[in-house]
């Protein structure tokens, strides 16, 4: 069941948590992830679905949010790390792909792993629920079809 | 940089470090949940949730606002028929990239370049909602 072990998973999750009730202690606001796409693209894009007044009031604050889990991430590379500097082997077109319904998935369900996952299923929300039951059943349908097909990895 | 981005930038900086000390940084963990085969996922995932619930069910009950100003508020939104397709879209990328949106941030953090097609990719595709569906 944990060929890893559980501790990075329970100590990993623990240091999630803190960092998502510290910003929310501190400002009520929901550190979530997925929004940063729209937030972002309203700097670009004219049209009225991206210059919605919630993504121009946050569209900051989410790149400097974002700016810390990258930075986060290397802190615990040059740090703590068993591995250095990592590159994944999955395959680029895996990466593309997964990516484009990955950014349209979760802006239409307004709420990705963190989102709903996270945030949303510790406010009690059903809507989140539902949602993070169905993305993780067609993430293991899919994961567990592209690895039949005897793709690697 | 005013208080509130510092608070964001320093709470996404935990964040970051607790995705890459969970594994999630690498797609390969997060496949090998979805493959079923390491169910640690669901440790973090519960892990991260559970201390999440304090701060936003049991904190109001001794502060009235938060610290810097603002309100409390419990994240909630309405069930649609989006939210449902939009999460059977999420989970087939998910299933096919090992990376969701936090993640690729901080796969990023952890040297994977090629992820950076990867979040690429998912401004388009985010792009491509705002424009056609949104």
């Amino acid at each position: 069941m944990f060929p890893l072990g559980i501790w990075p998973y329970i100590v990993g999750g623990l240091i999630i948590g803190v960092g998502v009730s510290f910003v929310y202690i501190l400002t009520g606001i929901h550190s979530t992830q997925s929004s940063l796409f729209s937030t972002t693209l309203s700097f670009f894009s004219k049209i009225p679905y991206f210059q919605r007044k919630e993504y121009l009031e946050s569209r900051e604050w989410r790149l400097y949010f974002a700016a810390g889990v990258i930075l986060g991430a290397v802190v615990y590379t040059l740090t703590v790390s068993p591995d250095g500097w990592w590159t994944t082997s999955v395959q680029l077109w895996r990466l593309v792909v997964g990516g484009l319904l990955v950014g349209f998935g979760t802006r239409l369900s307004s709420g990705c792993t963190s989102g709903h996952g996270i945030s949303g299923i510790a406010s009690l929300s059903t809507t989140s629920a539902v949602a993070v039951i169905t993305f993780i059943l067609f993430g293991v349908i899919t994961a567990n079809l592209v690895a039949l097909l005897g793709v690697t990895p | 940089m005013n208080g509130r981005n510092v608070v964001l930038f320093i709470g996404g900086i935990i964040f970051g470090f607790g995705l890459a000390w969970g594994g999630m940084s690498k797609p390969e963990v997060v496949l090998s949940f979805l493959q079923l085969k390491d169910y640690g996922l669901v440790l973090l995932m519960g892990a991260a949730t559970v201390t999440t619930f304090f701060a936003i069910n049991v904190v109001p009950r001794f502060l009235k606002e938060p610290i810097l100003g603002g309100k409390f508020k419990p994240r909630t939104r309405a069930l649609s028929r989006n939210t449902i397709v939009g999460a059977i879209i999420f989970g087939i990328g998910w299933g096919l990239a090992g990376l969701c949106p936090g993640a690729a941030l901080a796969s990023l953090g952890i040297g994977n370049l090629p992820v950076l097609a990867g979040i690429a990719s998912m401004f388009v595709g985010a792009y491509v909602m705002g424009r056609f569906f949104g």
